[in-house]
């Protein structure tokens, strides 16, 4: 059993699902802020393809993408941080100037 | 005539009030109030001690048993002694919660005056509100006197905090007939109890900032399934340290607190077996067929929750018939108490006969000559397959 001071989640516990006596009781986190292990990026179906070429930074897509995964750096958007973008395509839909294509996941695990 | 030894410390009590006496002394930092009867009195006879500052708890006055049992357990998870008490259609209203408290492992003490759980609306006593909520990971401890009700807050509470338990504990008494009923009651000394109970100190309190912790998360496939089993081995726990803190509380108080007590049962021909009040009249019945020379003999289940299997085995080895008497229905299935004294007897080489008896449904009185025509059933050995309904007209 995990005590006082141990950390549960950490990278570590995430490589192996742990056995029920290794783990604190009454699934207590007790480590702050480990959800940010989760990568909830592998639940998608399909993916964002940004284009920047198109892009002309209007940041709708920045201001509707429910998980914040949409990167802007300097002003500009520079693409997904697809370790936490879900592939709702709610930014492919909104976009004005169809800067971004949902293309299946698979297509990019040939 | 004999003269009364009466104790300074005797005092003429209700059930209810002598268990809003051991959470006076208890104090506990958070009671969460919601009236409902025949446990009102409880959370009444507290909020004058509250009060009067002969408790410093807060109270937190709800708007339901929900409610009640929500705060109770926030304030658990805060890191506090926390406690609320309930009956009948308010356990059935926290039941969401009840089995909350239980998988977040909060040691929540909660006295129960049992009470028939509606349809048709009564307020009387029977068992079905907490066997309704049996299965939900709380340890159930059942008390034939207000004394026991008393002194039961205090194992409970050692049991609940003890580090290899943790789980949540109901302290349950009969609606009206313990609650309501008056009985000389000794309440042993504030200080004594104190110590007894010592001071709590969670492991995990999310008042503790310096140590962040997540309560109640999201699991999944993935650990759900590993929650549950530290539960089974929780309980497994307490079942081993319920009787270590009994023997404790033993010294102070000079009771047994056995997993059950064996009434009359060494050359015992037929044994009933009862929870709560029940249990009193039937040692009553129990002495008056000793002094006619019929062998009968009572058990009183004193810890439902864990369920005491091995050891209820161990000690109806020799009886050659059991009748369990319950206070409760199970709709389509054999009642509760019998249901789990059968699973008990199975593994045993020579089994006694068995006999179920459900009776007091709604508060139905159950009088001596019932209990009586009970015990003459087994040893005239006139045992059936089904349950027999004592007191129900037409049965």
């Amino acid at each position: 059993m995990i005590f006082m001071g141990d950390k549960f989640p950490t990278q570590e516990h995430l490589k192996k699902k742990q056995n029920y006596k290794d783990i604190p009781r009454a699934g207590l986190i007790t480590n702050p802020g480990s959800s940010m292990l989760n990568k909830t990026g592998t639940w998608k179906a399909f993916r964002p393809v940004f284009d920047a070429g198109k892009c002309i930074n209007c940041m709708i897509c920045y201001s509707v993408c429910p998980e914040e995964a949409v990167i802007v750096k300097d002003g500009k958007v520079s693409g997904v941080n697809l370790d936490y973008c879900k592939g709702c395509g709610i930014c492919a839909n909104e976009c004005p100037v169809k800067a971004y294509e949902m293309k299946e996941e698979s297509e990019f695990k040939k | 005539m004999d003269t009364i030894q009466v104790s300074k410390s005797m005092r003429p009590m209700t059930g209810a009030q002598a268990v809003a006496e051991a959470m006076r002394q208890i104090n506990p930092d958070v009671v969460a109030m919601y009236p409902i009867t025949p446990q009102t009195p409880i959370i009444e006879t507290f909020a004058k001690i509250v009060a009067d500052g002969r408790a410093s708890t807060e109270i937190i006055r709800v708007e339901s048993e929900h409610s009640a049992m929500s705060a109770t357990v926030g304030a658990a998870a805060a890191g506090a002694r926390a406690m609320t008490a309930t009956a009948a259609n308010g356990l059935a209203l926290m039941d969401e919660i009840v089995y909350i408290a239980a998988s977040m492992r909060l040691p929540i003490v909660m006295p129960i005056a049992n009470r028939a759980l509606s349809g048709p609306i009564n307020i009387h006593c029977d068992h079905s509100d907490t066997m309704n909520v049996r299965d939900s990971g709380w340890i159930q401890i059942y008390s034939e006197t207000a004394q026991e009700a008393y002194e039961q807050m205090f194992l409970a509470l050692k049991l609940a905090e003890h580090k290899d338990v943790l789980l949540p504990a109901m302290v349950c008494q009969d609606g009206f007939v313990t609650s309501h009923g008056v009985e000389n009651v000794k309440i042993h000394d504030d200080e004594t109890m104190k110590k007894f109970i010592g001071e709590y100190k969670p492991e995990y309190a999310l008042l503790d900032v310096d140590n962040p912790v997540t309560y109640g998360p999201l699991q999944l496939q993935d650990y759900y399934f590993e929650t549950k089993k530290q539960q089974v081995d929780a309980m497994k726990n307490a079942k081993r340290i319920f009787l270590e803190i009994g023997k404790e509380l033993s010294q102070i108080t000079g009771h047994d607190y056995g997993y059950f007590e064996k009434y009359e049962m060494d050359d015992a021909e037929a044994v009933l077996i009862a929870m709560n009040s029940t249990a009193g009249n039937i040692k009553a019945v129990v002495d008056k067929m000793r002094k006619e020379g019929k062998k009968v003999g009572m058990m009183k289940l004193r810890l439902f929750r864990p369920f005491p299997y091995e050891e209820i085995a161990e000690a109806l080895k020799d009886v050659p018939v059991v009748g369990v008497f319950d206070r409760a229905e199970s709709f389509g299935a054999r009642p509760p108490l019998y249901g789990e004294i059968r699973n008990a007897l199975f593994d045993l080489d020579k089994k006694p006969d068995m006999q179920s008896f459900v009776f007091g449904l709604g508060g139905r009185d159950i009088f001596s000559h019932q209990i009586e025509d009970a015990f003459n059933m087994l040893l005239d050995g006139k045992m059936t397959d089904e349950t027999k309904y004592i007191g129900c007209r037409g049965c």
